[in-house]
């Protein structure tokens, strides 16, 4: 079910971010905030024009309190779902309906986290999330998750596919490429296949270099109706199509390892936009691993179950490639702060605005985003967005 | 036959049999399919009883990977994806064999051992258990 009704109704007006990279000494919320202000400002407002908020964090269980607070705004809309880094992504759904419904003006959605430098770091956040909200029939067996449940999903499409280490080392080459191209990117040097291949194994098949980045970054956006956004000083990003899905939890609840919640959410927004995978200019394809993107191409149609493999052979997704995919990037090269999401979004609207200098791809007026979320491709979200020349 | 208890909720008496060294799975009552993990409802058809069943043991590799870890914080290990034969996955461990040998495809049986004074549901390739 998608209302084709909400079609072009909402549109985004302001984008920013602060503290990508490393944001030594800097806590989540301090980074999280210059990127609000920075997305406030960039659509022209102020923050007592926020009156919808959409957050979430992967710590507190009440996050939207946090960011009330520190950012000193009353808002009537309050959106807090968390189903992973897609949840960015996910949030756009409620945003469209409150601000359609009147109910408010202008949401902020928002998130920031300092993984990467903070002295409460990483492994302690997993033990203490591992703890109060347990996988008990998993645990016992270690996963070392996330990278165990998307390289149990990579084998499997390994083995009924032939799809192989090559292909996914492909996909880590094309996001470095597009790294170098962009000078705000955290992983620029140089990385063949052959380095991918050679690299230190985490949970195979994947190395180092399949998983994702580990860095701090913090990013926002501002929504609006699409008729008060064209008042703003920036050219709108009008959602054209939307759609959430979300199957299981973990891989031992995904009913089949090679098939993700993607195909549904994908078809919701296509019906919704009107539009289907050749009207698309590119994509921002959430990177956790490098097996997602070529799951991902596959179950939104951009080619057949079990040939995203041989899709992305040749540089087909990266710079001067026949379909764009995560030009910034992505997470495996250019940020990646335990929740993505929402970069990729910011990628697609820099994108559309046709701002994005050496790695711009030209003449853009369409852009599919694919939030992925959970250890096991487990919810998924899919945004599709365009310019006035696609409304 | 000692059925987990029922004075427990689901997960805690499959955990009860299993610390005794028994191995259940559950089937409901209503749909007839086999259920895992452990739930008061049936996640199929959600009907209400789901009775304990002992599953054969035998099971085929859905999916692998080796976790890579250092020898002296005890080595590479296996975790997998097992499709019991009654119809059911469960996550759980190859053993007996080096974690880099488990294939998809595998048949393997069930056993039941102790970790950290638990009983765990471990696996062994079909071929190698007595
Ligand atoms: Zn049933």
């Amino acid at each position: 079910m998608s209302d084709i009704r909400l079609r072009g109704s909402t549109a985004i007006a302001g984008v920013g971010l602060a503290g990508c990279g490393e944001a030594p000494g800097f806590s989540e919320i301090e980074i999280l905030a210059l990127a609000a202000r920075a997305a406030v400002e960039d659509a022209g407002l102020s923050f007592s024009d926020i009156d919808g908020l959409c957050t979430a964090n992967l710590s507190a269980a009440m996050w939207p309190l946090n960011v009330v607070e520190y950012l000193g705004i009353r808002p009537s809309f309050i959106e807090g779902t968390n189903i992973g880094g897609s949840a960015f992504v996910a949030h756009l759904q409620p945003a469209m309906l409150a601000l359609t419904a009147g109910i408010c003006n202008a949401v902020l959605v928002c998130y920031g986290s300092t993984q990467r430098t903070a002295a409460f770091g990483r492994k302690e956040r997993t033990a203490a999330r591992n703890l109060l909200d347990p996988a008990p029939f998993d645990a016992p067996y270690e996963p070392f998750n996330p990278p165990s449940g998307y390289a149990l999903i990579a084998a499997r499409h390994m083995h009924e596919f032939g799809t192989t280490r090559r292909h996914l080392a492909e996909v880590a080459v094309a996001a470095r490429r597009w790294a170098q191209l962009n000078p705000d990117a955290f992983a620029r040097s140089p990385l063949t296949i052959e380095d991918v291949l050679g690299a230190r194994m985490v949970s195979d098949p994947f190395t180092v270099h399949d998983c994702c980045l580990v860095t701090d970054g913090a990013g926002a956006f501002v929504m609006m109706r699409s008729d008060a956004a064209k008042d703003r000083p920036q050219q709108p990003v009008y959602v054209l199509g939307h759609g959430t899905a979300a199957w299981h939890r973990t891989a031992s609840g995904m009913n089949d390892l090679t098939v993700t919640p993607a195909r549904d959410s994908g078809q919701r927004a296509y019906a919704m936009a009107g539009l289907q995978p050749a009207d698309i200019d590119l994509l921002q394809l959430y990177d956790a691993f490098t097996i997602n993107p070529i799951l991902f191409l596959e179950d939104l149609g951009f080619c057949a179950k079990g040939e995203g493999g041989p899709f992305v052979e040749g540089g087909t997704i990266g710079p001067g490639g026949r379909l764009p995919v995560n030009t910034n990037g992505g997470g495996l090269s250019c940020v990646q702060p335990n929740m993505y999401g929402v970069f990729a979004m910011i990628e697609a609207v820099l994108q559309l605005r046709g701002i994005c200098g050496a790695r711009q791809v030209s003449g853009a007026t369409t852009a599919l985003v694919n939030g992925n979320g959970g250890n096991a491709a487990s919810s998924q979200s899919t945004a599709i967005l365009g310019t006035s020349a696609a409304l | 036959m000692i059925l987990p208890p029922e004075t427990l909720g689901p997960e805690a008496a499959y955990q009860a049999a299993l610390d005794q060294g028994r191995f259940f799975i559950q089937q409901c009552a209503d749909c007839r399919r086999a259920v895992f993990y452990p739930r008061t409802i049936c996640p199929h058809c959600s009907g209400r009883i789901l009775k304990w069943i002992e599953p054969s043991g035998r099971g085929t590799v859905y999916s692998v990977t080796t976790v890579r870890r250092k020898p002296e914080h005890g080595g590479d290990y296996n975790v997998s994806l097992i499709d019991l034969s009654e119809g059911v996955r469960m996550m759980s461990s190859v053993r007996g064999i080096s974690p880099h040998e488990v294939q998809i495809g595998m048949s393997v049986r069930a056993e039941i051992v102790t970790n950290n004074g638990s009983g765990l549901v471990v696996f062994k390739p079909a071929d190698q258990t007595s």
